[in-house]
């Protein structure tokens, strides 16, 4: 069984390197997977798109994700602007970046927020989101913490490999307690 | 070694494994990261080449060529207007019958401008005598390169090959690739070596004027030779698949549930992908649908197409590109190549348009009813 998942950010954010770090992280985790960015005009500040998918058997689907099992939000804004709601399977699961303490689902999706922002400036000291949410999708326990680590530092260099992990187990831990 | 890796990475790490020495590139849009990494390559001592920036496509494809005549293994990679803008040298180079490789990441032309992916810009030079290889996956990409440098140097072949991926949807994917080691792809690629090239002790000229009465023996030469390469291409499948315990297909092309299918779907790169689901999800329902799938367009391997379509009853065959006030051209020369079949013509994923299951499952009932058709 394929399961697909849909990261939501604005150009600069990095939802793309996410999506490739989870990529990496479930490979780790003994699954076949798959990511890829759905490229608008890169410019700062436009929605973007990344998808994963990952399998127990090879994958050959290629096309855009239409309905995803999971979604990650790194911009809460983007929950209305890029329609999050209507690409979600009935009982998917939501990980969304906001200070507000509000629900944004109905009942059927399964939604978890934290401030990654505020967590973020505290441990990497910038606003760096898109690594420290997979932290969060961590708590669905389908990815380990040690399979992200390796993923995140294969994929940034040392220095901000190391804060941004720091940051994501932060938000794990959060949460797992 | 088995990694996650997106396939621009995974092209890269072909070129090196290759023993490239020259790599003339234009760093510019439309480029991709293939580039990029083969920088790095060189910049952190792993790849011992020289990487040449130039002005412009034009000259990227020019200095290829000078780097060819000087008896070295030479890389370059481009997308569609840069490949567009190559287009004069590219018969140079296959008339000259240098074993030149290229990696082109497919993407729409312009106008209107468009930067996504489709076959527009390989169908405009299917005929500047080029070989033309398309691959499905990233790790089809990385073999797809090694197996291009063997085919392109062969002895019988001497003919330049473009290994084409799609742009964004194969060329910035991450998935697992097996790299292979440096000792199993020295043991299948030999060194460079081209008998003829520019040397100061042994003076030659290369590109001369042929005039009326011999322009034409080139021509038929080529012709041949690009035939010879059939042959040529399973014989290195067969050798791969001994080294590398993977292979595709014959070489030339790869069937996928086809022995008994009715409807078989005929398509190239990427797609082939999503295809493979669709079949499998029509079989569920009871529909034998099958895929052919085209590894080379040029040499146009007619033989292997008969062969695997000589039980199917229809045949959708998809296009993304179009010869405009004719029709699409992988159709065109389907229907030359099986003249007593039913083949219907689906004209999808042009300029970044993506193309689902849904489509594969509308063909498939347009293709019941002989209907063609454009599918957005």
């Amino acid at each position: 069984m394929i399961k697909e998942i849909v990261i939501y950010g604005r150009g600069g954010q990095g939802a793309v390197t996410s999506s490739y770090v989870l990529a990496k992280a479930f490979f780790y985790e003994g699954f076949y997977s798959q990511a890829f960015p759905s490229f608008g005009v890169e410019r700062t500040g436009a929605p973007v798109e990344a998808y994963v998918r990952f399998s127990k058997k090879p994958i050959n689907l290629r096309q855009h994700v239409y309905k995803a099992d999971y979604a990650i939000v790194l911009d809460s804004s983007l929950i209305e602007a890029a329609n999050v709601k209507e690409k979600l399977k009935r009982n998917a699961s939501v990980f969304i970046n906001s200070a507000k303490k509000r629900k944004y689902f109905g009942k059927d999706i399964k939604e978890i927020t934290t401030d990654i922002t505020s967590i973020s400036l505290k441990i990497i000291g910038k606003p760096f989101v898109n690594i420290s949410i997979l932290g969060l999708f961590a708590t669905t326990k389908l990815v380990t913490m040690e399979s992200l680590r390796k993923a995140i530092y294969e994929m940034l260099p040392e220095n901000l490999a190391k804060l941004n992990y720091a940051a994501a187990m932060e938000i794990y831990k959060n949460v797992v307690g | 070694m088995k990694r996650v890796i997106e396939t621009s990475h995974a092209i890269a790490l072909a070129v090196k494994l290759a023993r490239v020495k020259v790599i003339p590139m234009y760093p510019i849009t439309p480029q991709t990261h293939i580039v990029e990494r083969l920088a790095e390559f060189i910049n952190n001592g792993t790849l011992d080449a020289k990487m040449i920036h130039v002005e412009s496509e034009h000259s990227a494809i020019s200095a290829l060529q000078g780097a060819l005549l000087s008896n070295v293994r030479a890389f370059t990679a481009t997308s569609s207007q840069g490949l567009a803008l190559m287009f004069e040298i590219l018969q140079i180079i296959s008339g000259m019958r240098l074993p030149a490789v290229m990696v082109i990441a497919n993407r729409a032309l312009s106008a209107p401008i468009n930067i996504w992916n489709d076959h527009s810009d390989a169908f405009a030079v299917r005929d500047q005598g080029w070989m033309q290889i398309f691959a499905e996956t990233a790790e089809e990409a990385l073999d797809s390169v090694l197996m291009a440098y063997k085919l392109a140097e062969s002895k019988e072949v001497q003919i330049p090959i473009m290994v084409n991926i799609d742009g964004y949807s194969l060329s910035h994917v991450y998935e697992p690739v097996d790299i292979p080691s440096q000792t199993l792809v020295d043991s299948f690629l030999p060194k460079f070596k081209l008998e003829d090239y520019l040397d100061i002790n042994n003076p030659k000229t290369f590109g001369p004027i042929g005039f009326p009465d011999s322009y034409m023996y080139f021509k038929e030469a080529q012709h041949k030779a690009m035939k010879n390469a059939e042959k040529r291409i399973k014989e290195i499948n067969r050798e791969f698949k001994k080294k590398f315990k993977r292979s595709y297909g014959n070489g030339l092309v790869e069937e996928y549930k086809i022995e008994d299918a009715e409807t078989v779907f005929v398509c190239l790169g990427s797609i082939c992908g999503t295809a493979r689901e669709a079949v499998d999800q029509l079989r569920v329902k009871g529909k034998k649908a099958g895929l052919l799938k085209l590894r080379y367009i040029r040499p146009w391997p007619s033989k292997s197409i008969r062969k695997a379509l000589n039980k199917a009853e229809k045949i959708a065959v998809f296009d993304r590109a179009f010869s405009f006030g004719s029709e699409a051209p992988l159709y065109t020369e389907l229907k030359a190549t099986l003249q007593d079949k039913q083949i219907n013509s689906y004209v999808v994923g042009l300029g970044g348009r993506d193309v689902t299951i849904e489509h594969f499952k509308k063909a498939y009932r347009m293709c019941s009813k002989n209907k063609n058709g454009w599918l957005y």
